[in-house]
């Protein structure tokens, strides 16, 4: 379980990180908090010839609240996400994901960028990112652009950067007041990497009913994703038992080709993500208020 | 930047600055364990399920295992054998682990004693969640973990009774 050899570099700079990124023919990594690809490296799934560690680059770490949203530099750690009054204020939602991440002793070195650009299906960040409508800005030789998470995860472990850009920050925008959240999960053992989850956010109207919601699964399929014909089934409609169920068997209905492995059957999973929904809703409905006079 | 090639490292550790050369590829486990020979950090699965290796780094409850030493390099260490006081006392956390039964073959102990003493330090007024959060990511395969958290929590009432000793 060691890690093959390696060259390793700590750039002082982004620009001098993505000089490094800029080699076809070696077969580079970024390592940002190392712990997934440390793992994959002590397995040997990954065997880069060059090891670039973004760990050394001054103001790559933070959080601020920018045009709506919060912002964060990608090595930002996950416990500095957990223990920020900001997040926990303005982005509940997120707040509550971070601890579903592993455990403290992960959280204190894993990072936001780290998640996003590794991109398991089972990951709860890229949840977040895609129910909150959030984006990533890379950064690669010929400049930089904003993705949005909806065009970020394109399938297991497969993300829309470049080999040779570097995620340098992810933009989550704030929850609005008055926005219902819910994130259920279930996983074989505290810690563990979801079998099924959902990400929710729900608006109501003065009368009560559904105006906004949105639904992405997440552990079941190769990336996570947004359920609309869910969406459409509660759209309008007054939130119940009885609805949030039909909610939950479209989401169930709605799934392909659900994973497989030996913690979890396809079938089960695809059944979990159904009755993930259903509570999801319940705890979301819960949250939300129907004052519009906030925003 | 050659492969397998040396990189100075110097870190403290438990208060005592040290330095080694290293391979880009050597953990932080294998730094402590190999070039210092502090041995009291155990090594299980080297890939961040088990918890065997936790140290405290930059006062933070960190797997050592997926830590190179190179990203070591200036960091704060604290390790099981900075512990014990220089005159071979016990820390109250591991006096409350003898004295609750906390371990049986005491290969998971390091880990566990150096998660809760970041914990601890960090937050001395930790109740049973958080203790059963920071267990959950640590492994044992004797005890069936009730005399862990009971030890745990004994610890936690110790340091918060020599923290409110401080304060006076
Ligand atoms: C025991 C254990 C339990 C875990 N449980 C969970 C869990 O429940 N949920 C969960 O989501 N995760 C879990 N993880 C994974 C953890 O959250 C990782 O921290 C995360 O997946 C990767 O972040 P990192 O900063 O450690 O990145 P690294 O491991 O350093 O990198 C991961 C990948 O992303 C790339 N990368 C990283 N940063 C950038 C960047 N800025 N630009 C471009 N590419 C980049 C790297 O090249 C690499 O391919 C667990 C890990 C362990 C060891
Ligand atoms: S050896 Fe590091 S977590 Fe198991
Ligand atoms: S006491 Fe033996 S593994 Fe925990």
């Amino acid at each position: 379980m060691k890690p093959a050899s390696f060259d390793y570099a700590a750039p002082g700079s982004v620009a001098e990180a993505v000089a490094l990124l800029d080699h076809p023919d070696r077969e580079t990594t970024v390592l940002a908090g190392g712990q997934s690809l440390l793992p994959m490296m002590a397995m040997r799934l990954a065997r880069p010839e060059l090891v670039v560690d973004l760990g050394r680059i001054p103001d790559l770490a933070g959080i601020s609240e920018r045009d709506g949203a919060l912002v964060f530099g990608a090595m930002t750690t996950k416990g500095a996400v957990e223990r920020s009054e900001l997040v926990r204020r303005r982005q509940p939602l997120l707040h509550a994901a971070t601890r579903l991440i592993g455990h403290p002793q992960i959280r204190s070195r894993g990072t936001v960028g780290g998640s996003m650009a590794h991109a398991d299906p089972a990951a709860e960040y890229p949840a977040v990112a895609l129910v909150t409508d959030g984006w990533m800005r890379a950064r690669g030789p010929r400049g930089e652009r904003t993705i949005p998470a909806a065009d970020f995860f394109v399938a297991a472990l497969t993300t829309a950067l470049a080999e040779d850009e570097l995620l340098v920050e992810v933009g989550i925008p704030v929850l609005p007041v008055g926005t219902g959240w819910a994130f259920t999960e279930l996983a074989r053992r505290h810690g563990d990497f979801a079998m099924a989850g959902t990400a929710l956010t729900v608006r109501l109207d003065p009368e009560g009913c559904f105006s906004d919601v949105r639904v992405v699964v997440f552990g079941v399929g190769s990336a996570p994703a947004r359920v609309t014909a869910a969406e459409e089934v509660l759209r309008g409609e007054r939130p119940g038992p009885a609805l949030h169920r039909r909610a939950g068997d479209v989401v169930r209905d709605a799934i392909r080709n659900p994973l497989a492995d030996i913690h979890a059957s396809g079938d089960y999973r695809r059944h979990l993500a159904g009755v993930l929904t259903e509570r999801g809703l319940a705890d979301g409905v819960a949250r939300a208020t129907t004052r519009t006079d906030v925003s | 930047m050659t492969a397998g090639g040396g990189h100075q490292v110097r870190l403290r550790v438990n208060g005592v600055t040290r330095e080694a050369q290293v391979e880009p590829r050597a953990t932080l486990a294998e730094l402590l364990r190999t070039d210092l020979g502090l041995t009291g950090t155990h090594v299980g699965c080297e890939h961040g399920v088990c918890g065997v290796c936790t140290v405290v780094v930059d006062g933070r409850a960190t797997r050592s295992c997926l830590m190179l030493a190179v990203q070591a390099d200036g960091t704060e260490v604290t390790t099981v054998e900075g512990l014990t006081g220089v005159d071979g006392d016990l820390h109250p956390i591991q006096e409350a682990f003898a004295a609750e039964h906390g371990l049986q073959c005491g290969y998971c102990t390091p880990g566990i004693l150096m998660a809760l003493h970041a914990l601890l330090a960090e937050d001395p007024g930790a109740g049973e969640d958080e203790i059963r959060e920071v267990l959950g990511g640590q492994l044992c395969r004797c005890t069936g973990y009730q005399s862990i958290l009971r030890s745990a929590l004994c610890a936690a009432a110790d340091v918060r009774a020599a923290a409110a000793e401080g304060e006076r």
